[in-house]
């Protein structure tokens, strides 16, 4: 099969989408004709769509999502990108008192079809105001699904599934995962929310993981098949809605779980997972649930304070041996 | 009795026009009102923002746009729903928390929409509605519709970065959107003039290459006029306008609220310049209609909210595991 990098398949996602029907728009700062995207994912769309439907906005993140919103709610299919996901905090309201909102406070009446797409993550020394891992905040809201791809192929199928449904949909990438090649076929397909993907079977200890951590999860494991110990990853791929039951089959074959997580420990993405295996299968587990996050401070910029505080193949394989 | 050809109507509109905004203004008060007699036998969960006062301003907008154009709202939004089309008693019924309400019961006083007459939503956290405003006016131009959107705030969110990012995208994206302030002198108990220099919220329009007006919003006729220009302008694809309506509202911020806060002198004043009273005599005055007509529209309006008022109380409250649905589509 064909392999295509993450940014390419977010892309082919989005032109197919847009050919596809004529009311799905792209909005964003920098995403147009001249910059492409901070992260080049939008390259090429402008000079197929025209400048209307591949719009380059002002800075102005919170009427970005409110100019999707207002859209969304009256026949249209925006996607909006916010170039890094630390600063959807400008947009805030927009995203979760507004967004998540409408459709359950006005009683069911109108639908909001929008997509946010924007990426987190540490890694290339740029600090606490665009390094930040902050799924967990979009998980606190009802009425919008948070989508964490790890894969192209994951990416494309999830986009493809987020910009046709019916609901605000948040699609978390990961800056360190635009340039990663996987296997993407030619032929349509789309992947459906809320089903889990094991990326790695094994049957000594279960690792959940997502986005770039999906990947260290998958080195790590590896390495700890070489000493004799077998991990099944599993990578939810949304976090709303959680494909629960996937999770637990895992950990009822394995009984130990490792959550491994890029953001910060404190009711973040791996406290909802260890949480849900506490309450629904801890008699399944053979050891206590270990968790993999980042301690809870800010992103450093220094090189080894950033590393130091990023979740690695040692830190989730010294986890992994605590248990077994 | 002059003849019908020779009376001066205001503004030249029809005595049906004329007829129309004032019993669409008369429709709000009553209905306010009745809310705050309701509230006052504890039959409205919650809190209220009358919008008593300020009748002229929902109604002067709305009787320039047609049921396909919108309109976002705020927490101070029965007047705007009403303007709008929606229909008494299931903005009513909304209020009471009843499952006939327009939101089933999940929205309250400060969360109502009614999609099928264009009427986007209430948003109560102040300046939100700017930016939604604004994305309905960039899908209007998108699906190449000639539709516009009437985005009503208050003076409080002329101070939220959303007017400022909202008005300037609007702007330079020439959107089919009427930015209404509704000036009310307070932003709960906060005077205007404690909290911005310029006098005017309209004057800020300069800033972002539009027209800005600002009208006197007890006079429906004088925001019809201003209104049916920005709406004109909208519709033929010129972009926005700010229109600032001052105006006042009767009662306090909010239900909790006796509005200590605002001189007697001031009330007395405004309550003098009420916007009913104002037109009603105006239309008397120019003979658009005579007394009897007035008396009659005024009983008719009454026994329609008391309609309206009995629907609501009549209806049932919504089953409680509703509360889980509608989260998601």
């Amino acid at each position: 099969m064909r392999k295509i990098a993450y940014r390419e398949a977010l892309r082919e996602a989005l032109r197919e989408e847009m050919r596809r029907d004529a009311t799905v728009f792209l909005l964003g700062e920098d995403i147009g004709r001249y910059w492409q995207g901070a992260f080049k994912v939008t390259k090429g769309l402008a000079e197929e769509f025209g400048d209307e439907r591949v719009r380059d906005t002002p800075i102005s993140e919170s009427a970005i999502i409110g100019a999707a919103v207002g859209a969304a709610i009256t026949g249209m299919r925006p996607v909006a990108e916010i170039m890094f996901g630390d600063l959807t905090s400008l947009a805030m309201d927009q995203i979760a008192n507004q967004a998540a909102k409408i459709h359950y406070m006005f009683g069911g009446q109108a639908k909001v079809p929008l997509v946010i797409r924007t990426p987190f993550g540490a890694g290339v020394n740029i600090a606490a105001h665009h390094s930040q891992s902050l799924e967990a905040w979009f998980m606190h809201v009802p009425g919008m699904f948070v989508v964490v791809p790890s894969t192209p192929y994951d990416a494309k199928g999830l986009l493809k599934t987020a910009i046709r449904g019916s609901n605000p949909v948040f699609f978390c990438e990961h800056k360190l995962l635009y340039p990663l090649e996987g296997e993407v076929p030619q032929e349509e397909y789309t992947v459906p929310f809320g089903v889990a993907d094991v990326k790695r079977e094994g049957s000594d200890v279960t690792i959940v993981a997502t986005l770039y951590m999906v990947h260290k999860a998958l080195n790590a494991a590896e390495e700890l098949e070489v000493e004799g110990i077998s991990v099944e990853v599993v990578d939810p791929r949304t976090l709303v809605p959680l494909d629960k039951q996937a999770i637990i089959d895992s950990v009822k074959k394995t009984g130990r779980l490792v959550v491994v997580s890029e953001d910060c420990k404190t009711a973040g993405v791996s406290a909802e997972i260890a949480a849900v295996v506490a309450e629904e299968a801890i008699d399944y587990l053979d050891a206590p649930i270990k968790r993999v996050a980042e301690p809870d401070t800010p992103i450093p910029f220094s090189p080894p304070l950033e590393q130091y505080v990023i979740p690695s193949e040692k830190t989730i394989m010294k986890a992994v041996k605590e248990i077994i | 009795m002059i003849a019908e050809e020779t009376r001066k109507l205001p503004l030249n509109l029809s005595k049906e026009k004329n007829i129309d905004l004032y019993r669409k203004m008369l429709e709000i008060r009553c209905f306010e009102e009745k809310v705050f007699e309701l509230y006052a036998q504890n039959l409205v969960p919650g809190t209220i923002h009358l919008y008593t006062g300020e009748e002229a301003v929902a109604v002067g907008v709305c009787g320039n746009l047609r049921k396909d154009d919108y309109i976002t709202s705020t927490h101070r939004g029965h007047g705007h729903c009403i303007a709008k089309g929606a229909q008494p008693k299931r903005v009513m019924a909304e209020i009471l928390g009843k499952k006939t309400g327009y939101c089933k019961g999940k929205g309250g006083s400060m969360h109502i929409a009614d999609f099928k007459v264009g009427m986007l939503g209430a948003t109560a956290v102040v300046g939100a509605g700017l930016p939604i405003a604004m994305g309905a006016g960039l899908s209007i131009k998108l699906r190449r519709t000639d539709n516009v959107v009437a985005c009503f705030f208050g003076d409080g969110a002329s101070n939220q970065g959303t007017f400022h990012e909202a008005i300037n995208m609007a702007a330079v994206w020439k959107l089919p959107v009427i930015f209404v302030c509704e000036n009310n002198v307070y932003a709960m108990g906060t005077r205007q003039s404690t909290v911005m220099l310029v006098k005017n919220v309209a004057d800020r329009a300069v800033a972002y290459g539009i027209p800005g007006v600002a009208v006197d919003g007890n006079d429906v006729l004088a925001v019809y006029e201003a209104a049916q220009k920005a709406v004109e302008m909208a519709r033929k694809g010129e972009g926005p306008t700010l229109i600032e309506c001052k105006t006042y509202r009767h009662k306090g911020h909010s239900r909790i609220d006796p509005a200590k806060y605002r001189p007697k002198e001031e009330v007395e004043d405004w309550l003098r310049n009420d916007p009913i009273k104002r037109f009603k005599e105006r239309l008397l005055e120019t003979n658009v209609v005579m007394e009897a007509e007035i008396q009659q529209i005024e009983r008719k309006v009454s026994a329609e909210i008391e309609e309206a008022a009995k629907f609501a109380m009549e209806s049932s409250y919504p089953a409680a595991e509703e509360a889980l649905q509608d989260v998601y589509a």
